[in-house]
């Protein structure tokens, strides 16, 4: 199929999301709290690098312009990532990891629900298998956060930091974009802006359950979708790039 | 030169591939897997479909690997593996065989259909396997994700085992 560069855009969007999570997650290797949770955010990195793989080698067939996934990833600058700010904010305590995890894989739950019925078949294709990997994801997380939340008063207030800091950010998640409107009216895929329903739905109940208290909603102030990052991406990338920055071409 | 032409069948080939194992559970093969989803039979060669079981299985490409040595190997001249993720790939194409040949192994197979699970993501609590090793129903989860991206880790409260869980999905 053709693809518009709304499209092209929309797709990179996902892509980059799963790729920066699933980077940031792959630090946690060797330092979480447990060896069970070490091996759990492994495994959910693992997820979320597989998705962005073939995300992104769909955007490089759609795009034409012989790049591949490993072009997408290693050799694009900061500007031309198109993740949400959420997922390349740098790790901080385990509260904050599982409250983001939650927040994100309860936006993909959302999102690959309604992927999975995309005119762009490769899409759908992808959304139905990842679909049930978020669902994993978004309890796991989901199970996290009722324990912290709901649990002593140390992790507690922890948890109602992390959501305190994580919540404005989740505002990005459903900001219009140009190309979105562009995307739904081609059927590709839902405006952001139309998911926050299905989101809080599944949101609202585990943080009532963790007693933890729900901020209100703040302004826009984060565009990493928009490719406006913060000043953490840049850092990421030079970790995540360096090798094929320092010997381009590099295979093994 | 031309490339050698396939000197099986497709049922000879279809065997070839039962005896793939997968490199984590060498007890079952592809086949049994379910990952395996068409075999074309060309002029030239094999064609194999196959369908990822997680998108980051890191297993999957020795899997296509182990299928392209045995098939070469057994003479089937150019083969080729090619990757299919629609229908995703899902626990309810495991046969009750095969289930039994993972309880046997020590690993608890899924229980109940991915649907179950999916209809409620969040409050779903899935039944607790039986334990591979004793049989008794009183396990309890300690992770949601095991050795392997397939697996959780459950231990068994009447035998103290460990044990790991084929998640449905």
């Amino acid at each position: 199929m053709t693809a518009s560069p709304e499209h092209l855009e929309y797709v990179l969007r996902i892509g980059d999301n799963a790729l920066v999570l699933g980077q940031r997650l792959s630090e946690w290797c060797g330092h979480a709290p447990v060896l069970e949770e070490d091996l759990a955010l492994a495994n959910m990195a693992l997820d979320l690098i597989g998705q962005s793989r073939l995300l992104l080698t769909h955007v490089g067939r759609l795009e034409g312009r012989g790049r591949d996934e490993d072009a997408l990833a290693f050799l694009r600058p900061e500007a031309h990532f198109r993740n949400l700010t959420l997922c390349e904010l740098p790790n901080a305590d385990f509260a904050h990891t599982m409250l983001r995890n939650f927040l994100f894989s309860a936006f993909q739950v959302a999102l690959w629900e309604r992927l999975a019925e995309s005119a762009d078949t490769e899409l759908a294709a992808i959304a139905a298998k990842s679909l049930k990997e978020a669902r994993y994801h978004v309890r796991h997380a989901g199970d996290w956060v009722i324990r912290l939340g709901d649990g002593s008063a140390e992790s507690h207030t922890r948890a109602q930091a992390a959501l305190d800091y994580l919540w404005p950010y989740t505002t990005e998640l459903f900001a219009p974009t140009p190309a979105d409107a562009a995307v739904a009216a081609a059927a590709v895929g839902p405006a952001w802006s139309e998911l926050e329903p299905d989101w809080a739905a599944l949101v609202a109940p585990v943080l009532d359950e963790a007693t933890l208290g729900v901020p209100a909603r703040t302004p826009l102030r984060s565009y990493g979708k928009f490719g406006r990052h913060s000043e953490h991406l840049g850092h990421l990338l030079a970790e995540m790039q360096y090798l094929q920055r320092t010997y381009p071409g590099a295979r093994w | 030169m031309s490339a050698p032409a396939t000197r099986l069948s497709a049922g000879e080939a279809w065997t070839v591939l039962e005896s793939v194992p997968d490199p984590e559970i060498p007890v079952i093969s592809v086949i049994e897997l379910g990952i395996v989803r068409k075999l074309e039979m060309l002029d030239d060669g094999v064609r194999v479909t196959v369908t990822p079981t997680y998108s980051g299985c890191p297993a999957t490409e020795l899997i296509a690997d182990s299928i392209r040595e045995a098939l070469v190997a057994a003479g089937a001249g150019q083969v080729e593996v090619v990757t299919r993720l629609a229908p995703a790939w899902t626990t309810d194409w495991l046969t009750d065989e095969t289930k039994e040949k993972l309880r046997a192994w020590g690993i608890a197979p899924p229980s109940g259909t991915a649907a179950a699970g999916a209809a409620r993501p969040l409050s779903f609590v899935p039944p607790a396997p039986a334990c591979p090793r004793c049989g008794a129903r009183d396990t309890v989860r300690l992770s949601e994700f095991g050795s392997t991206a397939c697996k959780a880790l459950y231990r068994c409260r009447a035998c103290r085992e460990p044990f790991d869980y084929f998640k449905p999905i």
